[in-house]
């Protein structure tokens, strides 16, 4: 067992000094695109780290949403950039960091490395062993109507968070639009390649959406993981050439996307006139709520993160 | 040094290497990948602190929230990748103004 501890000491420490040294070759990379790949390599990396400290939901969402999507929607945005005009040559590409003089960067520094100081004697201070809220949740569990703790945590103990996180998505998105909007990405005609394999993988990514919608009551999974693989999905059919017809986006598209939210806003609602307490489920029929209310979360967040990546408002013509 | 507490100091640096990158780099899209490398800093130090429970399982009140906020950070990048293109479409340039140019 002796050794088995050290190799695991030894993966961890390469993990880390992995996170750090991509940390610091993405902040220290003059040229975006190659930042932007670094970022999403970190990520992968941070889900081998949510891996190694037992948290498998964490590290599905990482891996889906902050890696792929978080660069898909990067990528997106160094390639608009590119090809927009521009007083300056290049505004993809940024040189060494200009604000500030040499004192100004030292002192900054100085800042900085004290801040670390203070947030690392905080921690380390910290006791070896605290419970947390690791046993209430685990002597209330079967109350809440699943059998993974992280989703009665999300679904049921503190539902009210997730009712907000639904919310800030759509928000996002309705700021995004309202901004203006991005153009669509330019509808190029996609190779064999690409063709053939979205073709071979949308139906194989609908199925796993809906399988990790399903399993996360009781392995890792859940709407937020089973909504980013949705999420791809549309990624990738905007990157193969597919273009939603107007029609779709103006009415039905806003129908899903309002579905998650407005269906956990009526439950709220029934909960608060029912019994007096906000989002508080019957017992006998937690379980199917927290399914219905995962399963209409699961389509919003797939067609936000979509409708996040394509850029267009509903509105705008056909032709961009 | 035990595992989390491996994990939390490396949250602690990613966190400051995100801050030391958001105030020395003018460029916006430098200053949005390093206010990413800090929110992973941030869930990094909650999740391997919550891994210092170990009663039957780790704390699955952190991982709940770490899960909304990395829901909550891809919408504000997005969201601020957008203002991004906003202030290129409008001023040329991929940084604030300096006020002391102006």
């Amino acid at each position: 067992m002796e050794s088995l501890a050290l190799l695991q000491w030894v993966l961890d420490a390469l993990v880390g000094t992995g996170l750090l040294c991509l940390a610091w070759w993405t902040l220290a990379s003059p040229r975006l695109l190659r930042a932007v790949v670094l970022f999403v390599a970190f990520g992968l990396v941070m889900a081998l780290a949510w891996v190694r400290l037992e948290a498998p939901d964490i590290a599905l969402a990482e891996v889906a949403i902050g890696a792929g999507l978080t660069g898909a929607l990067m990528l997106a945005t160094l390639a608009r950039l590119t090809t927009m005009h521009t007083r300056h040559r290049l505004v993809h590409e940024a040189g060494a960091p200009r604000r500030g003089r040499g004192i100004l960067r030292w002192l900054s520094a100085v800042l900085v490395f004290l801040v670390a100081l203070g947030l690392a004697c905080s921690v380390l201070w910290l006791p070896l062993k605290s419970d947390g809220l690791g046993t209430e949740v685990g002597t209330n569990l079967e109350l809440s109507g699943v059998s993974n703790p992280v989703t009665a945590v999300l679904l049921n103990f503190r539902a009210y968070d997730t009712l907000l996180e639904v919310h800030v998505l759509l928000l996002a998105l309705l700021g995004a639009w309202a901004a203006g909007g991005m153009r669509a990405p330019r509808a190029a005609a996609p190779g064999l390649v690409l063709d053939t394999l979205t073709r071979l993988l949308i139906p194989v990514l609908i199925m796993m959406a809906a399988y990790l919608l399903w399993a996360g009551a009781g392995a890792p999974g859940g709407a937020f993981q089973a909504g980013a693989v949705l999420g791809a999905a549309g990624v990738l059919l905007v990157l193969a050439g597919w273009r939603p017809h107007p029609d779709f986006m103006r009415l039905p598209l806003r129908l899903i996307l309002v579905a998650g939210p407005g269906l956990f806003l009526v439950i709220a609602l029934i909960t608060l006139l029912n019994g007096g307490l906000l989002l508080e489920f019957p017992k006998e029929r937690a379980g199917a709520l927290i399914f219905v209310l995962e399963a209409a979360a699961t389509i919003s967040i797939g067609a936000a993160l979509g409708s996040l990546f394509f850029g267009a408002r509903p509105d705008d013509g056909e032709d961009q | 040094m035990s595992p989390p507490f491996l994990y939390a100091m490396v949250g602690v640096g990613l966190f400051c290497l995100g801050l030391y990158s958001v105030i020395v780099h003018a460029h916006l899209f430098r200053k949005i990948l390093a206010i990413n490398v800090m929110g992973s800093g941030v869930f990094l130090v909650l999740v391997a602190l919550a891994n210092r429970t170990h009663v039957a399982m780790p704390d699955p009140v952190p991982h709940a929230m770490v899960i909304t906020g990395i829901v909550v950070a891809v919408s504000a990048t997005a969201f601020a990748l957008m203002l991004l293109l906003r202030v290129v479409e409008e001023t040329g340039q991929a940084e604030l103004p300096d006020e002391r140019s102006e």
